[in-house]
């Protein structure tokens, strides 16, 4: 069980938080005209790369914050963990 | 019987208290703290069990977690307890233990028969012999191997044991307490570190407990009573026995198992039987010691042959002889221990040492006792079927290859040491590549993974000297990292005898013309000849040889012959070990049983229930229950003998024609607040928000990026920047976590913040053409009338002193309005609906009936919004706004979704009006079309409409819109039922909606 530090609560046990998948993903700003395979690939391209990896992590069962972890997919390390209005670029 | 085999000066049992248990039916006596091998030997009993394969005789091999024989079935309070090792069960009052994998009885198994036959066992035997003719495989062959196959039988009937799990925190965890691990815990925990020191055996000490040495002017014993006694005393230590730490996993995380009342007759009232440990530990001492590592030679699997540091156990802590004629056979000084301790206690054993001149102060001491010791000699084989009766011995020739002399000598055990073999498992679970040492001819950990450190024998340190340095040390230093303290403690000095090094010679050859069984894995009986036939077969990775031959798996998973094993193969191959390498350690290092690994989260209990204020009313008044989600709501309310489906039409034809009440506090309700809410709604929903007024609500859908519809509901304008959002019970949670996402990571900038009120609300539907005469009645002072009160409106109002919301909505079709009250007040307002609707002819009613409702009206709900539809199919098209922007909208216009016959909800009526369509049936246009028969759609949701009293199902077909008017069929092949159906709007009960504006 991995052991994640929450930007807001400090470090808890991974049954606190639900995974989110790939934090890379932008969302297309609204009202704005985009082709079917730019929509295609946000809703449905994930990144799942073997190592280091930014994951969104949302911790359900705390302060229920978004966050944003940096870990490696094969060792679990985790190198930092974001909140959810950092490395919005 | 007597204890013909318990010696009367020596040993740590309680001789005070004498205990009673049945072995196979038959009665002995022990002692309390004995385990069961203890007892059974102290009585001469050495059969205990046949082999998995060949159905041998088995004894004991070792005294702890290792031992691959002594495997039982345990009877404790009429619940049955499989293969539980007998080396570890201690015995208490009335325990009842037998012998599995034979039949009919340990002494005459009919299984040996495969003895016999081994021809027909030979590695991998299970890919081959049973193979041809293929038929047979699922009918013959498989059944017989199952029931061959396995040790003990689990019980089926309910555990009605309690298992527990703790969560902990630790700066310090200590896997073991031999002498590293009470030295270093000892430094630890006097520089103020938090310390778990855990001991997988009931007694503290380890090793010390039977070694002859001295700490600081105490024997090992003494010594390690009084570090114990002070642990215990300290406040920042916790220590633990009966423990084992059986898994190292991610981020530092230990899992270990505490046995709290498996020794005891019953499990006392506060107590559980067992308790699972999860520990986040800062740092990880491994202080897990190692085992003895066997020596191979002819029939070495035979009752009486057991580890040369076994027997010395079962002498110094259980005060038990396990022969009276014992025989050492030793490639190294330890077994010369395990002599002079039988000498001590009037035993004359006989020294096999495979080494051509050793010397060192033990073998002095040996001498000087007048133990008869043969220097560069082996045992050939055991001889003797269910017991060793006596030994073929011969000298071996100094490159170990040729046997002469070979002469038969009577003894009734043979204690066999072919040095030892540290346990570096946890280290290995941990990430640590293990590296091989040479000098001690086995794998120790290397460069640490994650927080660990590996100390004293378990890192192949061998002399106590090494270990209580380096275990003190250690301790120190990773306590100074933690807590910063300098307070180092003096390391006491340290007599032992000095010791010489090993043979590196295991495995006897076979003298010439025999056939001797020469086993590696005393537990799958894989035997050097096994391990030579892989070889010759082609395996050569040291995983694919374990995986064809079994060696190193099942319950013992290899810990006495994974290095015999690899040992063998490099011999073999003319490698050396390292090359070959060695399997991969997985957790858990010891078994652990199901009940703790699962805890309290059994039945019921693996999900919370969640009840709603007024479930005490419905359990009253014959509420029948139904799980939604977690929540328990009423199903319907019987009465008298009524079923499901009279109750459900009576309850559902009383909302229709005067009013019900149902409970809807599962329905999931956000506050969404904030000057941005309406902007922020308008995003979520597919419909227009910007311009709802305060005190109104309107019904929204939302959709997931992927176009698909995630969740509807009402949501209320309360004031300017608060609104009352209501979910589906189901979706509540997904929900909430949908909208923080977007708030949170998408848009940040705007001003809005939610929150969860499900559980601060009690709601009550009210419906049927009654309920505003029985409203006018329940907030005489509040204005409820179809003006001051329209469809979609809103009222916050008293209800007899308490503060209520009125929202004026329907889910039933029926006039209707939901009421909602502080949920401590959830069962006053639920009573004083009921006693004031009396007069009303009010009933209450159930999620059936609510179903029923909501089907004849051609509401959606979870069965159509099923994660696959999109707002068209579930005809919501008319809610999609097509001038603004929102979640999910740029999917509606990919190809798919909006092919002109896409799916379309549709209500299906059978022609014969009485034939009820089951769920999940296909909407199909001939019956008797060749499979596979083209299917237009499926029955989503089946109801009895009570308005038409006849069957009435919505579907979800291809084109729906067309269809309405056809004649088609509903196929049920589940239920092997045609029904002739017409199709028709799904809006089936007053399909203008005149009622809910009433």
């Amino acid at each position: 069980m991995l052991y994640i530090f929450c930007p807001h609560c400090g470090s808890r046990s991974q049954n606190e938080f639900a995974y989110g998948g790939d934090a890379t993903v932008k969302r297309p700003e609204l009202n704005k005209e985009i082709s079917d395979q730019e929509w295609n690939n946000f809703v449905y391209l994930r990144k799942s790369p073997r190592g280091k990896h930014l994951e969104l992590w949302h911790h359900i069962s705390g302060c229920r914050q978004w966050i944003k972890v940096e870990r490696d997919t094969s060792t679990h390390e985790i190198f930092k963990t974001y909140k959810a209005d950092e490395l919005t670029e | 019987m007597s204890q013909d085999f318990r010696l009367d000066n020596i040993g740590m049992v309680n001789r005070n208290k004498k205990i009673s248990f049945t072995f196979n039916g038959k009665k002995y006596f022990g002692y309390e703290g004995d385990t069961i091998a203890s007892a059974l030997i102290a009585n001469g009993v050495h059969l205990v069990g046949r082999s998995f394969k060949y159905h041998r005789p088995r004894g004991f091999f070792g005294v702890g977690v290792d031992e691959p024989y002594a495997i039982l079935q345990l009877e404790r309070n009429n619940e049955r307890d499989p293969n539980i090792r007998a080396t570890e069960q201690e015995i208490f009052e009335g325990l009842e233990v037998k012998s599995v994998n034979c039949w009919p009885s340990v002494n005459f198994d009919i299984g040996a028969i495969n003895n016999f036959l081994k021809m027909f066992f030979p590695a991998g035997f299970y890919y081959k012999t049973f193979m041809w003719p293929p038929s047979f495989w699922y009918k013959i062959y498989e059944p017989f191997i199952r029931m061959a196959a396995g040790f003990g039988e689990a019980s089926i009937k309910h555990d009605k044991e309690r298992y527990e799990h703790k969560y902990e925190y630790c700066d310090l965890l200590i896997t073991g307490s031999g002498p590293s691990g009470l030295a270093s815990a000892y430094a630890a925990a006097n520089n103020g570190a938090r310390v778990i020191l855990a001991e997988d055996k009931p007694r503290y000490g380890g090793s010390l407990l039977t070694s002859d040495v001295n700490i600081g002017n105490q024997t090992g014993a003494e010594w390690s009573e009084k570090i114990i006694t002070e642990l215990k005393s300290m406040s920042n230590v916790i220590v633990k026995n009966r423990s084992q730490v059986f898994g190292y996993y991610d981020h530092n995380m230990l899992v270990m198992s505490e046995r709290i009342s498996d020794h005891l007759p019953k499990t006392q009232k506060y107590l559980p039987k067992q308790r699972l440990w999860y520990i986040r530990a800062k740092e990880v001492l491994i202080s897990s010691g190692s085992i003895e590592r066997p020596l191979v030679f002819g029939n070495n699997d035979t009752p009486g042959v057991m580890l040369s540091s076994a027997a010395k156990e079962y002498m110094k802590v259980y005060g038990v002889l396990v022969g009276k004629k014992p025989l050492i056979f030793t490639n190294n000084d330890s077994g010369y221990e395990t002599a002079i301790e039988f000498k001590k206690n009037g035993v004359n054993p006989l020294i096999l040492d495979t080494r051509k001149e050793p010397s060192s102060d033990i073998i002095t001491e040996a001498k000087n006792l007048g133990i008869e010791i043969k220097y560069s000699y082996v045992v050939v084989a055991a001889k003797g079927y269910k017991k060793v009766k006596s030994a073929d011995i011969a000298k071996i020739s100094d490159n170990k290859k040729d046997l002469s002399n070979i002469e038969n000598i009577e003894c009734d055990c043979i204690c066999v040491s072919g040095f030892w073999t540290p346990s570096i498992h946890l280290a290995s679970q941990s990430g640590n590549k293990s590296e091989f040492n040479e000098k001690i001819d086995a794998f120790i950990p290397k460069k640490s993974k994650q927080k660990e450190n590996t100390i004293g024998s378990a890192n192949g340190k061998f002399t106590l000297e090494e270990t209580i340095n380096e275990a003190f040390n250690k301790g120190y230093e990773v306590s100074n990292k933690i807590t910063e303290n300098n307070n180092k403690l003096s390391i006491p000095t340290v007599v032992e005898k000095k010791s010489t090094e090993h043979d590196k010679f295991w495995c006897v050859p076979l003298p010439k013309g025999k056939s001797y069984k020469r086993f590696l894995d005393f537990q799958n009986d894989v035997a050097v000849s096994d391990i030579e036939l892989a070889l010759r077969e082609g395996f050569r990775s040291i995983e694919h040889v374990k995986r064809y031959t079994t060696l190193g798996m099942a319950t013992d998973q290899g810990k006495t012959s994974n290095l015999n094993g690899l040992q063998l193969v490099s011999d073999i191959e003319n490698k050396v070990v390292p090359q070959v390498g060695h399997t991969t350690f997985r957790p858990p290092y010891t078994p652990v049983s199901i009940g703790a690994i699962v805890g309290r989260e059994v039945g019921k209990h693996s999900k919370p229930t969640r009840k709603s204020p007024m479930h005490e009313w419905h359990e009253k008044n014959n509420a029948v229950f139904v799980d939604a989600g977690v929540w328990l709501r009423p199903r319907y309310y019987k009465q008298g003998n009524e079923t499901l489906f009279e109750a459900s039409k009576r309850e559902a034809k009383n909302v229709r024609k005067n009013v019900g009440v149902c409970d809807v506090t599962t329905l999931g309700k956000i506050d969404v607040k904030g000057p941005d809410a309406a902007e922020f709604l308008n995003r979520v929903y597919t419909n227009a928000w910007l311009k709802l007024p305060v005190g109104k609500a309107r019904y929204g859908v939302m959709l997931r990026e992927d176009g698909i519809v995630m969740d509807d509901g009402t949501t209320t304008r309360i004031s300017e920047n608060h609104y009352h959002m209501t979910t589906t019970t189901a979706q509540a949670a997904n929900v909430l976590s949908h909208l923080e996402y977007y708030l949170q990571l998408v848009w940040p900038e705007l001003n809005v913040n939610v929150v969860s009120t499900t559980e601060q609300w009690a709601g009550a539907a009210i419906a049927g053409p009654n309920s505003r005469a029985l409203l006018m009645k329940l907030f005489p002072n509040t204005d409820v009338s179809n003006e001051a009160l329209p469809f979609m409106g809103y009222k916050e109002a008293d209800l007899f002193g308490i503060p209520a919301k009125i929202y004026r909505i329907s889910f039933s079709g029926e006039l209707a309005y939901e009421v909602n009250v502080e949920s401590d007040y959830g069962n006053f307002m639920w009573e004083k609906i009921i006693e004031v609707g009396k007069e009303f002819q009010i009933q209450a009613y159930g999620t059936e009936a609510l179903s029923t409702l909501r089907i004849e009206m051609g509401h959606v709900a979870g069965s159509e919004l099923d994660g696959r539809t999109i707002p068209h199919d579930a005809s919501l098209e008319g809610l999609v706004s097509k001038k603004k922007d929102f979640i999910g909208k740029r999917s509606l216009s990919r190809s798919a979704f909006t092919k002109p016959d896409r799916e379309k909800i549709v209500g299906v009526v059978p022609l014969d009006k009485t034939t009820s369509i089951p769920e999940g049936s296909y909407i199909v246009k001939d019956p008797k079309a060749k499979l596979p028969n083209p299917k237009l759609g499926h029955v989503s949701a089946s109801c009895w409409s009570v308005e038409y009293d006849n069957p009435f199902s919505l579907a979800i077909i291809k084109d729906g819109k067309n269809m309405i008017g056809q004649k088609l069929f509903a196929m049920s092949p589940l239920k092997n039922k045609t029904i002739p159906v017409e199709i028709v709007s799904s809006h089936y009960v007053d399909p203008e909606g005149k009622r809910v504006r009433a």
